[in-house]
């Protein structure tokens, strides 16, 4: 029982982190119609402009000023890049997506090195919040978990509540008419792709001291992040945080119980074979859980594709 | 925001998502029905002569690399270029064919009666029977969808790599030797020549069938779903078929090249598979034009000469391919194939020798500004990252010390002068381009 609740809380840190990712993915797909598949570099840029500001002028100024730089980034690649490319058409946007995203890599590397840089959570915050017997939490997980619930309350009350929202709304649907009505359409545009890859920085500066800052950060997290929002249904914000969240503890559970297959096969009655080692499916009866943790999403993904092409959330498209 | 009306209407995610990345008329057309048969002499005539010029080892390797990557270009581009769709994890196709390609060198016995040059058909046929599984429910749509689920399937496939040892060998992968096939007419493929005319010859047949392929009903029914899936529909056809036969074709010859790269190197590992080497052939067919049917062949040439010499150059070989990959998309959508074919009309009206002028004036400053660019680029690379105490640097033929003032104020000012000069004359050539290709003299 009282793993279940350390592992809710870890699925938990790790589906918020997923969902700062996917919401600004998400924003920006219904928006544009462009997946923006830098997304996860932009996470990673987050993360290595707040270590370097953390050197100079601490943690803090850093999860205040990163995100911003990340945003101002994010929207000059709108401005000079998308926009330019937007004209070919979608194949050619997310090919672009693509580019930057290998170009972002190699200019982190060129920049900080290709080691792990030593970016790490404030002091003020080492230190253990609460323990569930005998399993520490510390206290900046749930740190995180405050800051990404509070992002994700901030950007629903804005989208929802505030006339800038309103406006947001109306350009997603109809964005030509809502131009007809004197608003600056790819003005609008530019401004979500940069508080969408600024979304995408904060989870960078709060994400790197934990799961450690290197230039393959974003290639690890990225294809996470695609399957979020294609299970959650591509332009739901909801679907997002459900689908993220599903990860989130799924990956966590199937690594921390350790089930192995030959314990379900043998439960639905298929005995284990006396000579395993020969076997052609003796990768199949060895498996366990935390091995085929990080494929889960996939899996999951490829299922949700099948039986349900829209996602759980998703509109049904022709 | 000169096409906002353009921008507006493509932002409803539903509308139109297949479109090729260029205007109608440069769009790979199925072309005219006559079958031109002189380039095919002439490649194999190259194709044949190649090795006679450059006889040493390392130039083999390179052309061997050259035609697995020709053929599997040719085969990614029967999805984008000719299909419109954009897959992000197309490796794995060319990879299981790869592998399954090594289980049959591994099984001696079957293998000890089994010419080698056949085997690359049997990598075609597994990345042909990966295809149909995958493709029944991945082909359903075009456009994000699809690259999303070729993305998750891709991903799915080469992580599990790692986990299913017996058919994919784990972390060392699994490796074999070529030559305990049955001797092919005596040839036993000891020697990197021997594998270098059987590659040669898959590169040819692979080329002709992929070719005639496009010129086929369904080649051109392809190209009609990449433009306008509804309208095809109307026709008849469905618009999901067509699509899946064209990703079932790509599956087979991307196979037919996994099988070459196991004949070749006789070692397959998880990075056939993986997200980098489908990144990688979706780089080398754009840059080499996927408008265009030898587009993807000018790409593979170009991509692995660039590769190989630059790598040996510098270590940010990487960081300048993706540059040219990003500038590529921005700018030159249509690639290199695209950049050759706009000479076409001006060729045709007889008035390409106004062009070299203004060329050499606007582009030989742009390049050596650029190379002054690399410089800055490749002196900051050593400054930051040299080994202490270690501040000499050699760069083009010249050995300086990073650390101080001059090489940068040089760098820079060759940069600066280089750009300078190409901004200058760019409109000069705009002007001879515009009347290079108008007919008819202007006075």
């Amino acid at each position: 029982m009282d793993l279940i609740l350390v592992n809710l809380i870890d699925g938990l840190v790790t589906g918020l982190l997923l969902f700062m990712l996917s919401a600004g993915l998400t924003l920006i797909f219904s928006m544009m119609g462009v997946l923006n598949f830098a997304h996860a570099s932009f996470y990673m840029l987050g993360a290595y402009f707040a270590y370097s500001i953390s050197l100079a002028l601490g943690f803090w100024i850093g999860l205040l000023l990163a995100p911003l730089i990340v945003g101002v980034a994010g929207a000059m690649v709108e401005r000079y890049g998308l926009r330019r490319v937007h004209q070919y058409g979608h194949v050619p946007e997310l090919i672009f997506t693509f580019g930057l995203a290998l170009l972002i890599e190699e200019l982190v590397q060129f920049v900080w090195g290709k080691n792990h840089v030593p970016y790490n959570s404030p002091e003020i915050l080492e230190f253990t919040a609460f323990a569930i017997a005998g399993n520490s939490i510390p206290a900046y997980k749930i740190f995180m978990i405050f800051i990404s619930v509070g992002i994700f309350v901030g950007l629903l009350y804005v989208l929802t509540k505030t006339r800038v929202g309103m406006i947001i709304q109306a350009a997603l649907s109809y964005p030509r008419t809502v131009e007809a009505l004197g608003h600056n359409v790819p003005l609008i545009f530019m401004g979500v792709f940069g508080v969408g890859t600024a979304l995408a920085g904060v989870a960078g500066v709060i994400a790197g001291p934990v799961l450690s800052t290197f230039p393959g950060m974003a290639f690890v997290l990225g294809p996470i992040v695609f399957v979020a929002i294609v299970i959650g249904g591509l332009g739901s914000l909801w679907g997002a945080l459900v689908a993220s969240l599903l990860i989130g503890w799924i990956t966590t559970f199937a690594k921390s119980y350790n089930i192995e297959m030959e314990a379900i096969l043998n439960g639905i009655g298929i005995g284990t074979p006396e000579n395993l080692s020969e076997s052609p499916f003796r990768d199949l009866w060895s498996l366990t859980s935390p091995q085929i943790a990080d494929i889960l999403p996939y899996v999951l993904m490829v299922l949700i594709l099948i039986f349900r092409p829209a996602g759980l959330f998703g509109k049904r498209i022709q | 925001m000169t096409d906002t009306k353009a921008d507006v209407k493509g932002a409803r995610p539903d509308e139109q998502i297949t479109t090729a990345p260029m205007p109608a008329s440069q769009r790979m057309g199925a072309g005219g029905m006559t079958l031109s048969l002189t380039p095919w002499i002439v490649a194999t005539f190259i194709m044949l002569v190649l090795p006679l010029v450059f006889t040493n080892n390392s130039a083999l390797t390179i052309m061997n690399q050259m035609s697995i990557t020709i053929i599997f270009a040719l085969a990614y581009n029967m999805l984008l270029g000719q299909g419109g769709m954009l897959s992000f994890g197309h490796a794995v196709y060319a990879g299981v064919g790869g592998f399954a390609c090594m289980h049959i060198m591994n099984a001696s016995d079957f293998f000890a009666s089994f010419p080698l040059p056949v085997l690359p058909f049997f990598g075609g046929l597994f990345g042909m029977g990966l295809a149909l599984i995958i493709g029944s429910f991945s082909t359903r749509s075009a456009g994000t969808v699809f690259a999303m689920i070729s993305l998750g399937v891709g991903q799915l496939i080469a992580s599990s790599s790692v986990i299913i040892v017996a058919f994919f060998g784990g972390e060392e992968g699994i490796s074999g030797d070529r030559t305990y096939a049955m001797p092919f007419f005596g040839v036993e493929f000891l020697q990197q020549i021997e594998v270098y005319y059987l590659t040669a010859g898959w590169v040819l047949i692979s080329a002709a069938l992929m070719y005639l392929w496009s010129r086929t009903p369904v080649g051109r029914m392809a190209n009609a779903v990449r433009d306008n899936p509804e309208r095809a529909e109307f026709l008849g056809y469905s618009a999901r078929w067509v699509r899946y036969y064209s990703f079932v074709a790509s599956g087979f010859f991307a196979g037919i090249s996994g099988g070459l790269f196991a004949i070749n190197y006789e070692i397959l590992t998880e990075e056939n598979l993986n997200a980098t080497s489908s990144g990688l052939i979706l780089l080398v067919t754009f840059l080499g034009g996927v408008g265009f049917f030898f587009g993807p062949i000018l790409g593979a040439i170009v991509f692995t000469l660039v590769q190989t010499v630059l790598s040996l150059e510098t270590e940010l070989w990487a960081f300048y391919a993706g540059s040219l990959f990003v500038a590529t998309v921005m700018f030159f959508p249509g690639g290199l194939a695209g950049l050759i074919m706009m000479h076409v009309p001006a060729v045709k009206l007889g008035k390409w020798k106004l062009l070299i002028l203004p060329y050499l004036k606007t582009l030989l400053p742009a390049a050596i500004g650029i190379l002054g660019l690399c410089a800055l680029v490749e002196m900051t690379f050593h400054y930051r990252h040299g080994a202490t105490g270690d501040n000499e640097m050699t760069l083009f033929w010249t050995t300086f010390d990073s650390h101080t003032v001059m090489p940068w104020l040089i760098a820079g000012a060759i940069a600066a002068i280089g750009i300078g000069i190409a901004k200058r004359t760019a409109p000069d050539l705009r002007d001879a381009w515009n009347e290079a290709n108008t007919a008819g003299s202007k006075s």
